[in-house]
């Protein structure tokens, strides 16, 4: 072998090992004296490839967590076993924060943080599994706001995790893009499972219940990612979320009535569709409109195009909640149907038609009752006007988005 | 003669002038009958100790672990007494943010025959070699804020070829050095304030993911402080009183910047005689807008605190939260015009509860003249 062949397989050898493409070491991280910062030390220190394997035990800790290293895996005893408790928290908005790229979060659970219980923030690649998140004293206004909290980032994948008593969501994707939530528990939080500001995201094989609301599709205005759209929610049970709404007033979770089970509000595209929906005494689906005045020219506060069908409805809709359930229930009557639109369309469109791939469809199965409240009319025309219950008149269907692919998923 | 240790004692070193070339007084709090004493004491006492000028080292400036102890960057003649060597040269901000009442020495350094770029908005751009240093001291007692000050921790924000490093240094009980933190740390302080009362709390050494936790742009670290509109302003230099960028400029530091009179400039958020606008917002910018800004960890919310953000939805006005969650206080606006009770903004400023304060790092204790003014400058927007 010539010399300069040789450098040069050495070169690319020691390229493949610098870069991360080598696992470089298992750092361990076991409870006892001084965890607190042996912990901070080695997610601070960690080198991309390395694992930072957390041993079982509680680890009480007084300040949030932080990772800032790329190709980091941070991997627990079990989501029982490795207990990392925020109770005696002073600082930081969260008890984990993410802000690297393809990092894997697994087997460990974040209890009683003072804010956020996991957020990532701008990760690309980021894996939250088989984590529990819980504020141990069940459902409570002073709770955490957000459970396991991916925002601004890319290809999320959210796998068999639990979260409970969030006093907002328990799974809380925000303005994020290419999202998978699956094999996951949301209970006794206000939401369930929200998916806000976000593009590409499916949402299936979930269980959520004894929440406030199950399932929440949202876009909201005044923020730098908006227009929420191409959203699967499919295959979940959303059951019995009854829960009364402890959501602080001023956030938007709040106006959530209890017993609601799948809430789209504004957004894209959105597909809900194979879900089990049971107990959820305000109503099984609703599909409305951003209800607050706001100021901004790139809003969309209408939701464009949704699709709802082949779900299965049991109980539901014989106690609807609060503000929203008395408005729907003073049109609807008691119970509630199954799914309620709120009607509202923008007013040029109200004097003429909806784009086709802008409007609401419903396929369900026989019995399956429905309401259009109508508002807009309730506005236009106050002396004339009355809900439409005609299902078959939603009839139809729109083109469903490719399933979401994530990078670190390519395998499952 | 005394040693220095024993006069270190009963003689803060945060009083205590320096003299390099810029030579300056690096603190608000300086005694001028003082002066001259604690510069023959501490001359003399420097030819007994240290003979030698150290300089700073752009070996540990540049290395690839930082130094464990904050004397091998050699940023100071004289560590203790926060005296900066040749070329490292002290500054103040118009409006500095709050740390718990921390008093703070802020110095930066510009390798020989380099400067950094003004930029009219952002920090200017420091070429690679080049340290920001900033020491936070408490002083036992806050109506003499000159004296028996306790040094707590050196931050240094260190210019290396890939880019700003942030390295914080814990002090020790002796006060002859500062030794690496990586994990942060938390320091007991008892004090007494202004009024004469005693405050006791813990305050934290950020660990160095909390550095960027505040100076991050577009994810990377980045500084804070040396921004044109807040070190447009006089310093105190031993040669006389100067305006900070043009004392910049002249040390060949800086190169690009206007004259100070066509450079922009943030009140102190402290001058009643200043606009009450200005000097909110000058406070909202120095305290909330590393975070709350388009490139930084708060971009999410879409509340946005700079100085120059023009929308008023973006800095708060009638717009709701996203994320607030508790830290709403059960109120609906980020600031609702004429109704500080109404804005979540007080609420939150008002705190000093984890998961509700805002800043979220950096303050355990409340700030009562800021929260004054703020509520005035809520009360008056309409």
């Amino acid at each position: 072998m010539r010399p300069s062949l040789l450098r040069a397989v050495c070169a690319v050898f020691l390229a493949g090992v610098s870069t991360g493409a080598v696992r470089a070491a298992d750092i361990a991280v076991e409870a006892g004296e001084g965890a607190e910062e042996r912990l901070v030390e080695a997610l601070i220190m960690a080198k991309p490839g390395d694992r930072v394997m957390i041993g079982a035990g509680r680890f009480e800790l007084t300040e949030g967590l932080s990772l800032d290293v790329d190709d980091v895996v941070v991997k627990g005893a079990g989501q029982d076993a490795t207990i990392l408790s925020f109770k005696g928290q002073t600082g930081s908005g969260e008890g984990l924060l993410v802000t690297s790229d393809r990092v894997v979060l697994e087997d460990f659970a974040v209890e009683d943080t003072k804010g956020d219980g996991v957020k990532s923030k701008g990760s690309d690649q980021i894996t939250f599994r088989k984590l529990r998140v819980e504020w141990t004293n069940g459902p409570d206004a002073k709770n955490g706001a957000y459970g396991v909290y991916p925002v601004s980032s890319k290809n999320v994948l959210i796998d068999a995790v639990t979260v409970k008593g969030a006093a907002d969501a328990g799974i809380y994707v925000g303005q994020s893009e290419n999202i998978v939530v699956r094999n996951s528990r949301a209970e006794f939080n206000v939401a369930g499972i929200e998916i806000e500001n976000s593009f590409k995201a499916d949402v299936y094989k979930n269980t959520a219940t004894r929440n406030t609301g199950g399932i929440l599709v949202f876009d909201l205005p005044n923020l730098p990612v908006q227009g929420g759209h191409d959203i699967r929610v499919f295959d979940n049970d959303v059951i019995d979320n009854d829960t009364p709404n402890f959501a602080p007033k001023g956030n938007m979770v709040a106006i959530v009535p209890k017993g609601m089970g799948i809430m789209v509000m504004a957004n894209r595209n959105v597909h809900v569709f194979g879900n089990r929906l049971d107990g959820n005494a305000t109503a099984h689906v609703l599909i409305a409109a951003y209800p607050n005045d706001y100021e901004d020219d790139k809003y969309m506060f209408v939701p464009r195009g949704v699709f709802v069908h082949g779900n299965t409805y049991g109980e539901g809709g014989g106690a609807p909640d609060g503000e929203v359930g008395k408005t729907i229930s003073d049109v609807s009557g008691t119970p509630v149907p199954d799914i309620v639109w709120d009607g509202v369309t923008r007013i040029p469109e109200y004097f003429s038609w909806t784009a086709a791939e802008n409007r609401v469809y419903i396929d369900e199965a026989e019995g399956t009752s429905f309401v259009n409240l109508k508002m807009i009319s309730q506005l236009m025309l106050p002396w004339g006007w009355w809900p439409d219950t005609d299902i078959a008149g939603y009839k139809g269907s729109l083109p469903e988005p490719a399933p979401v692919k994530l990078p670190q998923d390519s395998g499952a | 003669m005394l040693t220095f240790e024993a006069l270190h004692s009963f003689a803060p070193p945060s009083v205590l002038p320096d003299r390099t070339e810029g030579g300056n007084v690096g603190c608000e709090h300086r005694r001028p009958s003082l002066f001259a004493i604690w510069f023959l004491v501490i001359l003399l006492s420097l030819v007994a100790i240290q003979p030698a000028r150290a300089t700073p080292s752009l070996d540990a400036i540049l290395a690839e672990k930082p130094p464990k102890l904050l004397s091998e960057y050699g940023f100071f003649d004289d560590l203790s007494a926060q005296k900066p060597a040749a070329g490292v040269v002290p500054f103040q901000l118009n409006t500095p943010l709050f740390s718990d009442n921390a008093q703070k020495l802020r110095f930066v350094f510009v390798p020989d025959g380099k400067a950094a770029t003004y930029d009219e908005t952002e920090a200017f751009a420091f070429p690679v070699g080049s340290a920001l240093v900033k020491t936070f001291a408490f002083p036992a007692d806050y109506r003499k804020p000159g004296e028996n000050v306790r040094l707590i921790e050196t931050r240094v924000l260190l210019r290396q070829e890939s880019g700003w490093q942030a390295w914080a240094y814990l002090w020790n009980a002796e006060q002859t050095n500062a030794s690496l933190k990586i994990a942060g740390a938390k320091v007991d302080i008892a004090t007494v304030t202004a009024d004469g009362s005693p405050l006791a709390f813990t305050y934290s050494v950020p660990n160095k993911n909390q550095c960027k936790g505040c100076h991050a742009f577009n994810g990377s670290i980045a500084p804070l402080g040396p921004k044109a509109r807040n070190l447009n302003g006089d310093f105190a230099y031993a040669g006389g009183t100067k305006n900070q960028l043009e004392q910049w400029t002249a040390l060949k530091i800086l190169s690009g910047a206007p004259a100070a009179s066509a450079a922009p400039k943030a009140p102190d958020w402290r001058d009643a005689s200043a606009p009450l606008d200005g000097r909110a917002r000058a406070w909202l910018d120095v305290n909330c807008a590393h975070c709350h800004r388009r490139e930084g960890p708060a971009s999410n919310s879409g509340l946005f605190l700079t100085f120059g953000e023009t929308d008023p939805v973006a800095y708060g006005v009638l717009k709701r939260p996203v994320a607030a969650g508790r830290g709403s206080g059960g109120r609906e606006f980020d600031i609702k015009p004429g109704d500080p009770d109404g804005s979540i903004l007080m609420y939150r400023v008002e705190s000093t509860e984890a998961g509700v304060m805002m800043p979220e790092l950096g303050r355990h204790i409340g700030d009562p003249q800021a929260v004054a003014l703020l509520r005035q400058w809520i009360e008056g927007l309409h």
